[in-house]
């Protein structure tokens, strides 16, 4: 994990003091709301339905135990006693007053943490898989290219008042779980010909309401030209990206309606200039941020020790968690435990002060002091030696972490809608609420497979609902509550967008609906592990169609 | 409005000149960036110096035949939210190496300053008047600076490498494992 050197104390120290400031301002009238709400927003402040809203950044879903104590701390001294995990690997608590928010901060950066371009028409949260440095096969950690990244866009002068906000992913994994191809920068890390690792390099892919896939419009950038590309995009966004109209202000709109491979061309142009200049990077200057980078000191152990062997011959919930929950490390006799924060009736993402005590109580015994945070919404314990794995399942079952439903039906990805959110227009909790209920069986979930779901309460797609294989939007008919379906979306290395089932369904139909869709799999799929995106891929949407609107 | 520059309010010795109204001898004049193009020729010919301010949507790359006799460039803030001048300011600065007064107008707030100095400008449109107390503090309010722009002050990347390995030990050291 990236440990903050003297250089990053300093700055968030400094960014707490001007913030400060800037709330004073405000409270005492000499800065209006208009004024008020870029500056708050780009500390990661929203002003949501019934209060403030804090949104922490987490770069690349990297949290130490310290840091999760932190905002365990937060949770209880400012909020209501829980904090909500989002889509971006951050966290947000809910219910912060204006007057505390500086404290709050203040807390927050003793321990490296801030809300610093969470929000506003900046670069946002710099996102990574979240098994990133663990995962089997990864070519390297991305981890220290997401940092470079995450340092050279922070507080950027010229990218401070993009048109638009502006989210970057990386990944260094034949499997992206980092989404990569619906960022508006998408890095995917690969090896050329000449096994020289670099970045294909994908702009404009994004959701919201007008979605589109990213084009690559370099297939191979090498390491050095990193940031220098990166400005290069980002200022030609900048200056051409329309500011006429919000709903066109993305850079999806801007490579859509100038061709990707005019854009390629202007970026190509720009980066020509400057690529020779000081942003080129310097290996010593990488060197120098790969240091700060701390990794465990790992056991030589082998896989399958006894223990494991053991509880898994022993305990059928056991072993129902182990193969739903855990996955490979890349090292031997290591694993990666993924805690569920989805809880049969419960909010997807959220987790108590007092859950998140005892995760960082064990991430210390058990994953050298890191918890990873996941877009699914899920933590992550990343380095768990196979023979603590029964031990740690008692402990998380105890506080219920231990639902084993990760990639299950009941693991629903959504945004915080109508019950947070001024911009909603339907619920999106209850629904997911509802969905675990109705497939809290956990045999008919796994007799399921994979299939994720994902709601949004608007059109802006926090929930990510294009890229889920089953995907839920809140719409508003006539004032009430009703949700459009798609199905067959995917955020993966084959992203793909869903396509829409039929009109959409009130309120009180749409967990019928996803039920109806899952009896359907059922019957078509073709063999029991066709998983039900490529289902949908081999039949279309059709049967799904019937089967759901055959009785509406 | 007042202008500051140098850390200081002064007084405007630029005169703004209209479309169609005729240029004043032997006063600095701010421009329309029409008329400069359209005048360039007698314009050069001016004892007094001469600048234009430049509208956000246009490249700047236009204005490269006349950098080295202008006086000043104006770049224009709408609103603070439209960021567009600041790369404009850079391409200036950094790329063409405009040397002449380089000034933000339009709404230029005291939250915006250091972005705006670390992009070349030189000279501020305060839109308010209390504001104008408080640049010499804002410029003073960040230390540290992530990214090298053409403003001079040294990048934390650099400056990590030239200073000795000894002061990369964190003190507060309780988020480390």
């Amino acid at each position: 994990m990236y440990v903050y050197d003297d250089f990053d104390r300093t700055l968030v120290d400094e960014r707490v003091r001007e913030f400060r400031d800037q709330v004073a301002r405000r409270l005492s009238g000499e800065l209006t709301e208009e004024e008020f709400k870029p500056l708050r927003l780009m500390n990661g402040v929203y002003l949501q339905l019934h209060a403030y809203m804090l949104r922490i950044a987490i770069p690349y879903g990297t949290l130490s135990s310290a840091q999760l104590r932190t905002l365990a701390h937060v949770a209880r001294r400012y909020d209501r006693d829980y904090g909500h995990f989002t889509t971006r690997q951050n966290v947000q608590f809910n219910w912060i007053k204006l007057e505390e928010l500086p404290d709050a901060m203040a807390d927050l950066a003793d321990a490296g943490l801030h809300g610093m371009q969470t929000s506003g028409n900046c670069v946002r949260n710099i996102t990574t898989d979240q098994w990133a440095g663990v995962a089997p096969g990864e070519i390297e950690d991305p981890r220290l290219w997401a940092e470079l990244l995450r340092q050279h866009l922070t507080l950027h002068p010229e990218f401070s008042f993009l048109p638009r906000k502006f989210k970057i992913a990386l990944t260094a994994s034949a499997h992206d779980r980092a989404a990569v191809r619906v960022h508006d920068i998408g890095l995917r890390m690969h090896r050329n010909g000449a096994g020289e690792t670099g970045f294909e390099v994908i702009v404009g892919g994004g959701l919201g309401r007008t979605p589109f896939i990213g084009k690559t419009i370099k297939p191979f950038l090498p390491k050095r030209d990193l940031l220098s590309y990166v400005e290069a995009i980002l200022r030609t966004y900048n200056q051409y990206g329309r500011r006429d109209n919000i709903y066109k202000a993305r850079i999806k709109i801007l490579v859509h309606e100038l061709g990707a491979e005019k854009f390629a061309r202007e970026v190509e142009e720009e980066w020509q200039s400057i690529r020779d200049g000081a942003l080129a990077l310097d290996p010593a200057v990488v060197a120098e941020i790969a240091t700060r980078f701390r990794y465990p000191d790992h056991e030589l152990l082998d896989d399958n020790p006894p223990e494991l062997r053991k509880a898994r011959t022993e305990d059928k919930r056991f072993r129902l968690w182990l193969d739903n929950s855990v996955a490979n490390h890349r090292l031997p006799g290591h694993a990666i435990v993924t805690l569920s924060l989805k809880p049969e009736g419960e909010p997807p993402g959220d987790a108590t002060a007092r859950q998140m005590d005892a995760i960082a109580d064990l991430a210390d015994r058990y994953s050298f002091g890191e918890i990873r945070v996941g877009h699914e919404q899920n933590l992550a314990l990343p380095h768990v030696a196979q023979r603590d794995l029964p031990a740690l399942w008692r402990a998380l079952d105890e506080i219920g972490l231990a639902t084993p439903n990760v990639n299950l039906i009941s693991d629903i990805i959504a945004c915080p809608g109508l019950d947070y959110c001024s911009l909603a227009n339907a619920r999106s909790i209850p629904v997911a609420e509802e969905i675990t209920r109705r497939f809290k069986d956990l045999d008919l979930a796994h007799s399921l497979g994979r299939l994720h779901i994902n709601i949004s309460g608007c059109i802006n797609a926090c929930g990510h609902h294009h890229i889920g294989h089953i995907g839920i939007l809140g719409v508003e008919k006539n004032g009430e509550e009703y949700y459009q379906v798609t199905v067959g979306g995917r955020a993966d290395e084959n992203a793909e967008l869903g396509k829409i089932l039929g009109p959409a369904v009130p309120y009180g139909e749409i967990a019928d609906v996803v039920e109806d869709i899952a009896a359907a799999y059922l019957e078509l799929r073709e063999r029991p592990d066709e998983l039900f995106v490529d289902t949908v891929k081999r039949l279309g949407v059709e049967p799904f169609k019937e089967r759901v609107y055959a009785t509406r | 409005m007042p202008l500051v520059k140098a850390g200081r309010v002064i007084e405007d010795r630029f005169v703004r000149v209209l479309d169609d109204a005729p240029v004043p001898d032997g006063v600095p004049v701010i421009l329309p960036a029409a008329r400069l193009l359209a005048d360039a020729r007698e314009l050069v010919l001016r004892q007094a110096p001469t600048g234009v301010i430049w509208p956000n949507d246009r490249r700047v790359a236009e204005l490269l035949p006349y950098l080295d006799w202008i006086a000043l460039v104006a770049l224009v803030f709408p609103t603070f939210r439209d960021g567009r001048a600041y790369s404009q300011a850079r391409l200036l600065r950094e790329r063409h190496e405009f040397r002449g007064e380089l000034r933000a107008t339009g709404q230029v707030l005291r939250d915006q300053l250091l972005f705006l100095h670390r992009a070349g400008f030189d000279a501020f449109e305060v839109t308010k008047e209390k504001d104008t107390a408080a640049f010499a503090e804002a410029l003073q309010r960040y230390s540290i600076f992530y990214q090298p722009t053409g403003d001079g002050r040294p990048s934390a990347l650099r400056a990590r490498l030239s200073r000795g390995p000894s002061s990369t030990v964190p003190e507060r050291q309780a988020f480390v494992r």
